[in-house]
C-alpha cells in the first residue's frame, strides 16, 4: 500500500468519523468544530483526486468562512451566563430510517455500477488542472459565472438587511 | 491507487448522515450544519466523476458553483436564524409556529 492510497483512506476514515459525531454529539459548538474536521478530510480528499483549486476553495470558504460565520451565529443565539447550549434529539427513530434507508439504497445503487473499470491510476492529467479550469470558467461557463457573481451580491446584501436591527430615524 | 468507488460510498455516508441530522437535531443551527454537510457529499460526487474525463473540467467548475450557492446559503440561513430567535427567543424550529403574534 502506497503512502497515497493510505492518505487516501486516512482521510475517508476522519471525515466518516467526524459525520458521524456529528451527528451524535449535543453540544453545538463540538458539533461545528467536528464539521471543521469533516471539511478539511474532504479538502485533502480533493487533493488527491487531482482537484486542487476545489480544495483550496473549499478550506478558504468552507473552514474559513462559513465556519466563522456559524460559530458568531451559535455565540449570538446562547445566552452566556447559562448553560452550554445542549440540542435535544427528536424523531430518532424515523430519522435513523430516512437516512439508513437512504444509505442502503445509494449503495445499492453504487455497487451494482461498474465503476471498477474507472479506477484512479493516481496518474496526473496530462494538462495543467488550474489553468484549464481557469480558461473553461472564463470562456464556456462565462454566462453562470457572472450570474453567481450577482447570486453572490444579493445574498449579501440580504443577509445584512435581514440581520440589521438598524430602525430608519425619519419617520 | 483507490477505485472511485470509495469516494462516492463517503459521499453516500455523508449525505445519509446530513439527512439524519436534519431530522433529528431540535436547534437551527444543527441543521444549518446538516445542509452543509449534504452539499459536500454531492461535491465529492462531482469532483470524483471529474477523474473519468480529466481533460474537461465540467465536474470541477459544477462544484465551484456549488460552493458558492452554499455561501449564500449559510448567509442568508443564519440571518434569518438571528432574526427568529430575536423575535421568539428559541432556537428550536418546531416552537416557531404562528405566523403573527
Amino acid at each position: 500500500m502506497s503512502f497515497t492510497t493510505f492518505m487516501f483512506y486516512f482521510f475517508e476514515a476522519v471525515a466518516a468519523l467526524s459525520a458521524v459525531g456529528l451527528a451524535v454529539v449535543r453540544n453545538v459548538f463540538y458539533g461545528a468544530l467536528l464539521l471543521v474536521i469533516c471539511l478539511l478530510a474532504v479538502a485533502g480528499i480533493y487533493v488527491l483526486a487531482f482537484a486542487e483549486f476545489i480544495a483550496v476553495t473549499q478550506i478558504l470558504i468552507y473552514a474559513g468562512g462559513i465556519l466563522v460565520v456559524i460559530i458568531f451565529g451559535i455565540m449570538l443565539t446562547t445566552k452566556i451566563s447559562q448553560k452550554p447550549l445542549v440540542v435535544e434529539h427528536s424523531y430518532v427513530l424515523s430519522g435513523l430510517l430516512a437516512a439508513g434507508g437512504c444509505f442502503c439504497m445509494l449503495v445499492f445503487v453504487i455497487a451494482k455500477e461498474p465503476f471498477v473499470s474507472f479506477t484512479n491510476s493516481l496518474e496526473p492529467p496530462p494538462v495543467n488542472s488550474v489553468q484549464t479550469l481557469g480558461v473553461t470558467l472564463f470562456s464556456k461557463y462565462m454566462f453562470p459565472f457572472e450570474i453567481a457573481g450577482l447570486l453572490l451580491l444579493i445574498a449579501l446584501i440580504g443577509a445584512s438587511v435581514l440581520a440589521s436591527n438598524i430602525k430608519s430615524k425619519k419617520t | 491507487m483507490f477505485p472511485i468507488e470509495h469516494v462516492l460510498f463517503l459521499a453516500a455516508l455523508l449525505f445519509s448522515l446530513g439527512l439524519m441530522i436534519i431530522i433529528i437535531k431540535r436547534n437551527t443551527i444543527m441543521i444549518l450544519l446538516g445542509i452543509e454537510l449534504m452539499l459536500n457529499a454531492s461535491n465529492l460526487n462531482l469532483v470524483a466523476f471529474n477523474n473519468l474525463m480529466p481533460e474537461k473540467m465540467d465536474g470541477q467548475i459544477f462544484a465551484l458553483f456549488v460552493i458558492i450557492v452554499a455561501v449564500s446559503e449559510a448567509a442568508v440561513g443564519l440571518a434569518i436564524v438571528l432574526q427568529v430567535y430575536q423575535y421568539y427567543q428559541t432556537s428550536i424550529p418546531d416552537s416557531v409556529s404562528d405566523l403573527k403574534e
